[in-house]
């Protein structure tokens, strides 16, 4: 079969998976939600599957990935017989969160209220917010996410129906994180699709933190996507734990938009998945504004994570900073792309981007494609990437102090690692992150730690 | 600022230097392009089979192809029926010296500066000058006979070398490996055509410069160098066009093939007409360079200066197919006005132990936009590949645009990898500390640029880098702030 022909195959078959089942859909979702609907959809038709030709997808090619996909969808929540409380256990027991659950991207209706938000805080399920609070979804939802230039983004569009919906109002600091775990489950091969929103009004402080697993073995296919809002003033962290099992497919997308004097983080750490794909979109909308950018890819075995970023620079006087590592082991590969765009009228800009990577293996492959565009003069940008081994000289220089060659290599590559995992701005986290990263590094978590499956042999 | 402006009103003013036309009689065929001109072309210049098949087998390939639209730049479409294919200065007949030569045409190269004459002989440069199409003149052809080198403009090589043509032609750029390498392959007129035998090396530098000069013809040159074991040679390659109005596509194609210890170095100063200070007009530069470095300790350097054209999209490229072969990539791109250019290398490690270097220096100014794309390839089996890329932009003014995109894709862990980039724009504390110390804004911006280029127009030959500084001068220093 050809290429074209396969993608026009799968274009279709997602086409008319919508139309068959577009009043499931809609049955009960917010009018916000199923109006944005139908014009996505159309929009996925227009852009088609992207595979290897499309520039944004070129090291991840999904139409390969789709191609033989025939997952189970879930249209309607479906209870669970067993507390997911009690079957899953945070793996960061002294984390003290204002923890959510979803299964299969529906909010868990066994979640407990949540007693420790301050006053106004909302989080709750988005299908019941946009029935809740119809004007502020409005006022938000599909604002950032443009179905029109990411054929990820019109398929989450066209299918989305729950997710997490986190309001935070004007000058309220929520002091502890808001952790979202979202849990695949189920029988057999299953396909979900989350869609959350998150706001955050002026002077607001909160941090949020999405860890993604898998319960059983099975083959699932995530489409995740997170559209922020961030106010003026406003100081936001996202933190993303993907910890699934390597049969699964990850495609998670985050778009932000920051206004006036704002400061975000973003982190994500993949640990482990069968194909991550991570889609990173922050545009600063106001002056003064700061984005930070952070990721971490620890892969083995057939892996792959692919991180694709794009800051859009819009006025004057902002700073962005990206820094992405990827550590690849065996036959894995890997992917960055990240794209600067400095705009005419974004003068006294700083952008700064990083991507540094090490190759354990001869078999291992990485591909990186840092980029800039930038329209204005009255700017310090610069981006750097590399490709390398364990420096050899430091290693002779640790073993010729008596460390053994193993644990060497170990103090060097936790030592690379760690640049990105110092900047998680949650302490507790922060000490877990670097436990579980040099566990990982180890081989000791050679399963999703967690998992009660024994999936990997 | 209102300094800044006047100077760059200044430059933005400056008239195109070298714009004018020679009255020629051409032999012209007509607008259009199907099989029957390329066998028309091809029989005109008397070609024997392989020659038409390869033409052909492009063009049918071509013609399934479809104009690629992945770089940064903004193509009107191009109407390829609207082409004159092929245009000959009329052959009076065999040329023996100078006296012979149309003196109007030696007046054109005089306007451009071409070493041709007598005196020019001191610079040690032999020139195969190529008017449009076919190569009229060549000198020190009998100096280089001596040694073996074969220098001739290559419809003169396909009649009396057609095996070594035949061999080497397509080795490096495939006649069916991009829409305009097809395009290029179906219909060029003619070109250069060098072979340096075992163990020689070229005792002066090659040259030729290539010159647009009738209406409306597209022009379609190869060039075509091969370098046999453990020789060496220096090429340059230089353009200057006329002034036009309409849109001039030139898709041209060089291969270099490096044997065994052998090491080519190829020069560019390309100043093709860039269109006037409103956009209008200005040649299309769509060009395939690639070198093959196919020997072992075999070494290409690219070293370009690319100051004109109203679009520029070329990817001087090296492929490294043996073990401890050395490729470096040097560039200064300078784009103007409405300028166009989307420019940069390709770098593929197949051997091992094989080295490259990237060093790129973009200039934009006016309303134009200047981008690097390159690309670094390590292949699995290429142990020890080492790469080094830098790509500096400078931008002056805040109407232009400075791009980079850069891809690296590695394969091999024993591979190190490099790549850096930075933009930035003439600093004020640079001009302040200059003008301290007596120098004029408009001196300090000229020797910072001409200092922030130095790194690359180092590389070039002598009488190229006193060329390339003043096309530098010309395009930008002393008018902008």
């Amino acid at each position: 079969m050809t290429e074209a022909k396969r993608n026009q195959e799968i274009n279709q078959r997602l086409a008319n998976l919508f139309e068959s089942n577009v009043h499931l859909l809609e049955d009960g979702a917010g009018g916000v939600l199923n109006d944005a609907r139908k014009p996505a959809i159309e929009a996925f038709r227009k852009q088609g599957i992207p595979d290897f030709k499309t520039e944004n997808y070129k090291y991840t090619n999904l139409a390969k990935i789709f191609a033989n996909e025939n997952h189970r969808r879930v249209f309607a929540y479906e209870e669970s017989n067993v507390n997911l409380h009690e079957l899953f256990q945070c793996d960061v027991p002294e984390l003290d969160t204002n923890l959510v659950m979803l299964t299969n991207g529906w909010y868990y209706s066994g979640n407990e209220q949540l007693t420790e938000l301050p006053e106004g805080v909302v989080v709750t399920s988005l299908r019941k917010a946009a029935v809740e609070y119809p004007e502020l979804v409005e006022k938000y939802y599909g604002k950032m996410a443009d179905p029109e230039k990411d054929p990820l983004t019109a398929l989450n569009t066209a299918f989305a129906q729950d997710g997490v919906f986190i309001y935070v109002p004007r000058s309220v600091v929520v002091e502890k994180p808001i952790q979202i775990i979202d849990l695949m489950r189920g029988g057999e091969n299953t396909y979900a699709t989350q869609r959350n929103l998150v706001i955050a009004e002026e002077n607001s402080q909160v941090k949020v933190i999405f860890c993604d697993h898998t319960l059983d073995p099975q083959d699932y296919m995530v489409n995740n996507l997170t559209e922020a809002h961030v106010g003026e003033n406003a100081v936001v962290d996202f933190y993303n734990l993907q910890n699934q099992h390597n049969k699964a497919v990850n495609l998670t997308g985050l778009y932000i938009r920051q206004e006036r004097n704002s400061n975000v983080l973003t982190n994500t750490l993949s640990l482990h998945g069968g194909i991550v794909r991570n889609n990173l979109n922050v545009l600063i909308d106001g002056e003064h504004a700061e984005a930070n950018l952070y990721g971490l890819a620890l892969t083995d075995k057939s892996q792959h994570v692919d991180n694709f970023t794009f800051v859009e620079h819009a006025h004057p006087d902002c700073q962005s900073n990206q820094l992405f590592k990827n550590v690849l082991d065996d036959q894995s590969t890997g992917g960055f792309t990240g794209r600067i765009h400095v705009g005419r009228g974004a003068h006294g800009t700083l952008a700064y981007q990083r991507n540094n990577n090490v190759l354990l293996t001869g078999t291992a492959k990485m591909n990186t494609k840092p980029q800039l565009v930038i329209d204005n003069d009255d700017v310090k940008c610069s981006h750097g990437a590399t490709v390398g081994r364990i420096d050899e000289e430091a290693l002779f220089y640790l073993k010729s102090r008596g460390i053994a060659e193993r644990e060497a290599r170990l103090m060097l590559m936790y030592a690379f690692a760690h640049e990105v995992l110092q900047e998680v701005r949650v302490e507790k986290l922060g000490e877990r992150i670097d436990e579980l990263v040099n566990k990982r590094l180890r081989g000791e978590v050679s399963k999703c730690h967690s998992c009660v499956m024994d999936c990997e042999s | 600022m209102e300094d800044q402006n006047k100077l760059l009103d200044k430059v933005t003013k400056s008239e195109y230097q070298y714009g004018f036309v020679t009255n020629i009689d051409s032999d012209t065929l007509g607008k259009g392009l199907n099989e029957d001109v390329i066998r028309w072309i091809s029989a005109k210049k008397k070609e024997p089979q392989f020659m038409l098949d390869f033409r052909l087998k492009a063009y049918r390939k071509w013609l399934e192809m479809e104009m690629p639209d992945w770089a940064y730049l903004k193509i009107p479409e191009i109407d390829y029926q609207d082409i004159i294919y092929y245009s000959a200065p009329k052959k009076k007949k065999e040329l023996q010296s100078l006296d012979e030569v149309d003196p109007e045409l030696l007046s054109t190269f005089e306007k451009l500066g071409i070493p041709l004459e007598e005196q020019k002989l001191l610079a040690g440069v032999a020139v195969d000058a190529v008017m449009d199409s076919v190569s009229v003149k060549t000198t020190f052809k009998e100096t280089l006979a001596e040694k073996g080198i074969i220098f001739s403009s290559f419809s003169e090589a396909v009649q009396e070398h057609p095996d070594l043509v035949q061999k080497y032609l397509g080795m490096s750029v495939p006649s069916t490996d991009n829409y305009f390498a097809a395009l290029n392959a179906a219909v060029f007129s003619d070109g250069s055509f060098v072979y340096i035998p075992k163990g020689v090396r070229c005792p002066m530098e090659l040259s030729t410069y290539f010159r647009i000069n009738a209406a409306n013809t597209g022009q379609f040159e190869r060039t075509l160098i091969v370098a046999d074991d453990d020789s060496y040679v220096s090429y340059l390659e230089g353009c200057t066009a006329p002034m036009r109005d309409e849109n001039q596509l030139h898709a041209a194609v060089v291969e270099i093939i490096a044997l065994d210890r052998a090491e080519v170095k190829y020069s560019t100063v390309q100043n093709w007409y860039p269109g006037d200070e409103n956009g209008k007009g200005g040649i299309y530069n769509f060009v395939t360079k690639r070198g093959l470095c196919k020997g072992e300790s075999s070494k290409i350097f690219w070293n370009q200066v690319e100051t004109g054209s109203a679009i520029t999209w070329k990817y001087p490229s090296c492929i490294l197919l043996g073990d401890n072969s050395v490729a470096e990539f040097n560039s200064v791109a300078v784009t103007n006005n409405y300028q166009q250019a989307d420019t940069g290398t390709k770098m593929v490690h197949i051997g091992k132990n094989t080295k490259s270097t990237i060093v790129s220096k973009g200039i934009s100014a006016g309303k134009s936009d200047n981008s690097y794309r390159g690309l670094v390839r390590v292949a699995p089996k290429a142990e020890n590949a080492r790469n080094f890329s830098q790509c500096d932009s400078l931008l002056l003014g805040d109407t232009c645009g400075a791009h980079t995109f850069p891809y690296i894709e590695v394969s091999n862990n024993s591979s190190v990898v490099e790549h850096e980039a930075t933009t930035s724009k003439i600093g004020e504390d640079q001009i302040f500390y200059c003008n301290q110390r007596g120098i004029s804004t408009q001196d300090a911006v000229g020797m910072i640029v001409n200092g922030y280029a130095r790194e690359v127009i180092n590389k070039l030959p002598m009488e190229f880098a006193v060329e390339a500084q003043k096309l530098l001068q010309i395009s930008l220093e002393g008018s902008v702030g």
